[in-house]
């Protein structure tokens, strides 16, 4: 009933928006995105996922009213073959699950809707451990759009932790192997992994880097390659990338995220991850 | 299978009694703990008549009969603990344990030997077989305690017996023994003549046994519901206890890795509640329907290392229960799948042709079932060919157990803002949950006391790394017995998954009065032992929850007859010793005298007096609930006061041998022993082992507060008083009345937390080693001679230091071998008694000084202080937790102390093993008991502290009131002398508050 986690088999893209450069909605204020850059940045993340890697990449078309659209982690929590299509936080972001229920539904998942108007869940605050979900309550994230996660995922526990300072709970961190939570050094990172920790009733390793953007990183278990982890580029974050690479078994794969990042995009906000198999 | 251990059962019955006692000694340890939640409700009894407990005991067997092996569990009990502590304990001690424990079991079988010896013998035989087998580590200690236990107390146990049968219908009691072994023969034998038939036999016997003991004793029939939803049925005697009918049961399933499992019933409030199998089943069922359901208690966090393919078959039943009746959510695939496995397991290879897409739709895999989902599950179930059922059940297991709702208990409750919310406990801690989002979670090591009080739920939190102080976060039940529920099904669980053995109740066996509950069954690192010493074929069993025709691909073909061998009942009986002692023990400690008269074992006689004294404290609070509360909210503030300063104390005393004794600090000494002995021993099982305290604590802190407004000193003293209430009046069911509870959570390991539960005994030690300097010095300042006392109040302290190796022996002895002598010249011994007999002669002096509290046995130094103040009610009542009431008396102090035996009590700090406070109350009187285990130079010290408060108008009569707490002190500690009383009279001049 549970693959073994990081195996996926298919990945759900979406193309950059020219809205993206001028319309995204942003925390923080690191510049003017360049969006010839973020573009190629983004196909060049794409490539990855389909010549690199192997997966098979759905790619949906970009949506001019949509300019977070890119970011389609948010509009979808896949997990086996259930898919929870979300109810983003952010109003001008709602329409973003529609395209993203109909891939999924090609996908064959079994699809559960966020239909209560009361809930709010970006696929952002959500860290799948492989054992457990836990989800940030943040501005985008509110405590009934956890319930319906938790609905939606019966076999889980699902742990709130509030998230302060930042966008999303992967924001500062992810997963960066089975059992492997890598986590930024920032005060507000080591506090949200506190509370995890004592939260679950597993004993999570943690990969602590210098910078809690650059603890964003996308584990795959993929056949025939072994540990992937797609991470930040030295370019960005040299210190945390010398800790990346301390992990010897992974096959590293630095990623730029220069432009995105700058409308609060992580590694893991560009694709929905599915494993297929099985079903 | 059955049919051979059916018969070496037989063979050893008679024979062996010796080995049976060892292995009953396997069984008791567990069966302690299970033993003082018996002694609750049989200790209001003796306190309030210990003497004439202790008189009618050895009559009493019949209580013990009336329970499903009441002989053999008293003994098993005693045994028990000898074993679990006699493991780690040096061969000396190990050889007073064993006498005591010998002494204990002696006492049991003489009782029954008296009338019904002979039954008395068999049922013991038939217990040890299975314990043999079982726990064969607990052999040798068995077996010396046996030989000291022959050397022993016979007529302790004679008194304990009168005791019981006083206590209880004593006549009905021995009938019961009889039949029980008159079943377990029949039984044998017809197990013997065809497995078969054994089934339906064991029913039979079951019925025509208890028919033909029903001549005198009350028979009442037993409907369970087992997990396959069938029914079963059988006669118990109307005083049996809970494990009586939950042997029967796993006899009758085969089954031997019961511990994991128990019988539950609905109150009448519809709620599901947990047969204590320690307590008779009739007090916790009161008015309800003697319908029982079998079911998982604790779920193993791994069934894979379950040892026996049945043992997994039931637990996969319980689990299609808790799946399909919504209780364990599960995803849709994860239904499916589950589902799947069942079917397998049930009928074998999907056939096209049998199985068409309808041979499903009768059976049930989720909550709300779907035809989409029984494809699903056909489609998996296609995909298993060739899997046997036990694969099946393993698979099915191995996907369950990582459900995030596996295992957990919900309970409802409210936040401390009134927000519903779900307590989940669980093997690693307590879970709490909004809606089904895990808001937090409390692992057992972080969580160093659970308490209830009312309608409420604490928690005590370890200080996290930058924290000061332990947190407290306080939970809201919809009433007070869910409060209990929750706080006992912590308890367990706690016991269960995270000790290595049952703590045992020694602390709460000083005062009879205290009310503790405890598990005292095994512990899932003793059930896996015990399991893993399982050596019989696996014994066959149909899968027939679905009432389908199973093709079992089990390999042996399968008839349904074998799932229910009766040949398994003597294996039954003999695992029940090993797997389930405390089970046995219950029986015995179904009346607080059988306590007594383990008491003088030490363990398992500790953990009776615990039970006991819980009950008590709850009948108290039952009846002055209010009082309590406060009362309670006062405790804890001076106990973590206390706390704070025995951390320090105890950092500095305790060496690095300490630790052990740290661990265990608060609790009876005994158990914290036992589990720094398993803990070093086995650290494995269960890592840390963590002691957790359970304190069901009616603790005056009035008491205190009074004594510090009285004079500046008595602040040690009054530390050092950790108040145990008992309640003599109280005599009614405990377990629903006990108002409070708590349960000290310590980890062994963990030398923080151990400190910070050490701090508290600590502190208290230090006050007991200094309490004497202090009571003098209290004493100086109020000293006022007994005849001053007036009537109206009298505050009477009575320090016994006698140092005990073993506090939990010392505990046991107190069986109350001179408490009639005693009980009359309490007042005397106040008094007129000054002199405090010394710890050595402590039992002869004891005797005849009833004034004397505190019993010493050679090697183990133990010392009481016994205060007795009157406090009174009103104060208690009016004291708000916040307000310190402030008194404006007249005292006078008057202390008697004897000289000390042992210089090492007072010199020598000492490392603080345990601490433990207990108080109790009954109408005027309010007993706080104090108990520091020290370890000194290889000695284990214990002293006992008890504050008694008279609290009394004029119509009271505080010399008769002080007489009989004297004499119950003595009665409770035969083994300790006392070395100090120090009586303190307080007239109010007139009362005040702040």
């Amino acid at each position: 009933m549970m693959s073994a986690f990081g195996r996926f088999t298919h990945a759900v893209v979406r193309a950059v928006p020219r809205s993206l450069a001028t319309e995204a909605l942003r925390t923080g204020s690191l510049g003017e995105l360049d969006l010839p850059r973020a573009q190629q940045e983004h196909e060049l993340y794409v490539s990855v996922l389909k010549q690199r890697l192997g997966l098979e990449v759905l790619e949906l078309p970009a949506d001019e009213a949509l300019p977070d659209c890119v970011f389609v982690e948010d509009a979808a929590v896949v997990c086996g073959d259930t898919a929870l299509i979300t109810r983003p936080g952010a109003e001008s972001r709602r329409n973003e699950t529609v395209a993203m229920k109909d891939a999924l539904t090609k996908l064959g998942l079994n699809i559960v809707e966020m239909t209560d108007e009361s809930a709010t869940l970006d696929g952002g605050d959500v860290l799948f451990t492989g054992r457990e979900f836990f989800v940030g309550l943040s501005k985008r994230t509110n405590q009934r759009g956890a319930e319906i996660l938790a609905d939606a995922f019966k076999d889980y526990a699902v742990s709130m932790v509030p998230v302060q300072g930042y966008l999303h709970l992967k924001s500062f961190c992810s997963m960066a192997g089975p059992d492997l939570i890598a986590i930024g050094s920032s005060e507000a990172a080591q506090k949200a992994l506190k509370i995890m920790q004592q939260m679950s009733d597993h004993k999570y390793d943690k990969l602590t880097v210098p910078d809690d953007l650059a603890a964003n990183c996308i584990y795959m278990n993929l056949p025939g390659k072994g540990d992937v982890l797609l991470h930040c580029t030295p370019e960005e974050f040299p210190e945390s990338v010398k800790v990346f690479e301390k992990l010897k078994d992974h096959m590293l794969i630095p990623v730029s995220n220069h432009e995105k990042v700058k409308v609060d995009g992580a590694l893991t906000c560009c694709s929905v991850l599915v494993c297929k198999s099985s079903v | 299978m059955t049919t051979e251990v059916g018969s070496e059962t037989d063979v050893k019955k008679e024979p062996e009694k010796v080995p049976e006692a060892q292995h009953q000694t396997d069984p008791v340890q567990t069966d302690q703990p299970d033993k003082p939640a018996d002694s609750d409700a049989q200790p209001v009894a003796s306190a309030a008549q210990p003497e004439e407990s202790r008189s009618a005991e050895p009559e009493s067997p019949q209580e013990e009969s009336s329970s499903p092996d009441p002989s053999s569990p008293p003994a098993t009990g005693g045994q028990k603990k000898e074993k679990g502590i006699s493991r780690f304990l040096p061969p000396w001690l190990k050889r007073q344990k064993s006498q005591s424990q010998d002494q204990a079991s002696e006492s049991a079988e003489q009782p029954q030997s008296l009338s019904p010896k002979e039954e008395e013998e068999e049922s013991e035989p038939k217990a040890q077989p299975d314990g043999a087998g079982a726990a064969p580590n607990t052999e040798k200690t068995e077996e010396e305690k046996e030989e000291k236990q022959e050397s022993r107390p016979e007529e302790v146990q004679l008194e304990e017996n009168e005791k019981e049968e006083e206590k209880s219908v004593g006549s009905a009691d021995t009938q019961p023994v009889r039949e029980e072994k008159e079943a377990e023969s029949e039984v044998k034998e017809r197990k013997e003549e065809k497995k078969e038939e054994e089934q339906v036999i064991q029913q039979e016997t079951s019925v025509l046994s208890p028919l033909r003991l029903n001549k005198k004793m009350k028979m009442v029939v037993c409907h369970v519901t087992l997990l396959d939803g069938s029914q079963f049925s059988c006669e118990v005697e109307k005083r049996a206890k809970g494990q009586y009918l939950f042997f029967e049961v796993c006899e009758h399933l085969n089954l031997i890795e019961k511990d994991y499992f128990g019988l539950s019933f609905k109150d009448n409030a519809e709620q599901r509640c947990w047969l204590d199998p320690t307590k008779e089943i009739k007090r916790q069922i009161r008015n309800s329907q003697w319908q029982f359901a079998f079911s998982v208690k604790f779920y193993p966090p791994d069934p894979s290392q379950l040892t026996e393919d049945i043992t997994r078959y039931l637990l996969c039943l319980q689990l299609r229960q808790d799946i399909a009746s919504g209780r364990l959510p599960c995803s849709f695939v994860t239904h499916a799948l589950l589902g799947s496995y069942s079917l397998q397991a049930e009928l074998g290879d999907y056939d096209p042709e049998e199985h068409r897409l309808d041979y499903i739709s009768d059976l049930q895999f989720a909550p709300n079932q779907t035809k989409e989902l029984e494809e699903k599950v056909v489609e998996l179930h296609k995909s298993h060919r060739g899997m046997t059922p036990a694969q099946a059940d393993a698979q099915f297991l191995e996907n369950a157990k990582k459900l995030s709702m596996y295992g957990v208990d919900l309970h409802h409750a409210k936040d401390s803002e009134g927000v519903d919310i779900m307590l989940g406990v669980c093997a690693n801690g307590l879970l709490i949950y909004k809606d089904r989002l895990r808001i937090n979670r409390f692992a057992w090591p972080k969580i160093l006391k659970i308490s209830y009080k009312r309608s409420n739920f604490y928690i005590k939190i370890r200080p996290g790394e930058a924290e000061q102080f332990e947190s407290t976060v306080g939970f809201k039940l919809p009433n007070h017995r869910a409060a209990k529920r929750v706080w006992k099904v912590c308890v367990e669980h706690h016991t269960f998954f995270r000790l290595m053995s049952p703590e045992n109740p020694t602390k709460s066996k000083f005062l009879t009065l205290g009310s503790k509950f405890r598990y005292s069954g095994r512990t899932q690192a003793q059930t896996r032992q015990a399991s893993s010493l399982i050596d019989r074929p696996a014994p066959y069993f149909q899968r027939t929850s679905s009432k389908r025709i199973s093709r079992s691909l089990d390999g042996a073909p399968m008839v349904n007859v074998s799932d229910y061998s009766h040949a398994v009942d003597s294996a039954l009986t003999a695992g029940a010793g090993e797997n389930g002692p405390a089970l046995d023990l219950n029986s015995d400690s179904k009346s607080p005298q059988v306590e007594v008269v383990e008491k003088p074992d030490t363990d398992v006689a500790t953990s009776v007096t615990y039970e006991s004294a819980i009950e008590q404290t709850d009948k108290g609070g039952t009846g002055a609930p209010e009082r309590k509360s406060l009362e309670e909210e006062l405790t804890s503030l001076f106990l973590s006061k206390a706390c704070f300063s025995g951390l320090a104390g105890s950092c500095s005393t305790t060496a690095a041998p300490a630790e052990v004794p740290q661990k265990s600090p608060p609790h009876p000494e005994s158990d914290s022993r036992d589990a720094s002995k398993s803990t070093e021993v086995k650290p494995e099982v269960n890592g840390q082992p963590e002691f957790i305290e359970v304190v069901e604590e009616t603790v005056v802190i009035e008491e205190v507060i009074k004594a510090k407004p009285r004079s500046p000193a008595p602040e040690t003293p009054v530390t050092v008083e950790t108040e145990v209430k008992e309640d003599r009046s109280l005599s009614s069911d405990s377990e629903s009345e006990e108002e409070e509870a708590e349960y000290h959570a310590q980890t062994p390991s963990a030398s923080i937390s151990v400190q910070q539960i050490e701090e508290e005994p600590e502190e208290e030690q230090e006050l007991i080693q200094q309490a004497p300097p202090s009571v003098v010095e209290l004493q100086p300042i109020t000293e006022a001679e007994p005849a001053d006392s007036a009537p109206s109040a009298e505050e009477e302290q009575a320090t016994a230091q006698p140092e005990e190796e073993e506090c939990t022996d010392k505990d046991d002895a107190p069986n109350g071998h001179a408490p009639a002598a005693e009980a009359p010249p309490p007042l005397r011994a106040v008094e007129e008694e000054p002199p405090v007999v010394n710890g050595s002669v402590s039992r002869v002096e004891a005797e005849l000084l009833p004034q004397v509290i505190c019993c010493s046995e050679p090697p183990v130094v133990k010392t009481e202080m016994v205060t007795i103040s009157d406090t009174f009610a009103a104060q208690k009542t009016e004291i708000s937790t916040k307000e310190v009431p402030i008194v404006h008396t007249e005292t006078k102090t008057i202390t008697y102390e004897a000289a000390q035996l042992d210089g090492n009590g007072d010199g020598e700090p000492g490392v603080l093993m345990t601490a433990q406070t207990i108080t109790s109350e009954s109408l005027c009187t309010t007993t706080t008991t104090h108990i520091t285990k020290t370890l000194k130079g290889g000695l284990s010290e214990t002293r006992i502290e008890k504050r008694i408060v008279i609290t009394g108008d004029s119509d009271i009569d505080h010399d008769q009131a002080l007489a009989q707490a004297i004499k119950e002190a003595k009665e409770q500690h035969p083994d300790m002398s006392v070395t100090r009383v120090v009586v303190h009279k307080e007239t109010e001049l007139a009362e005040d508050e702040d």
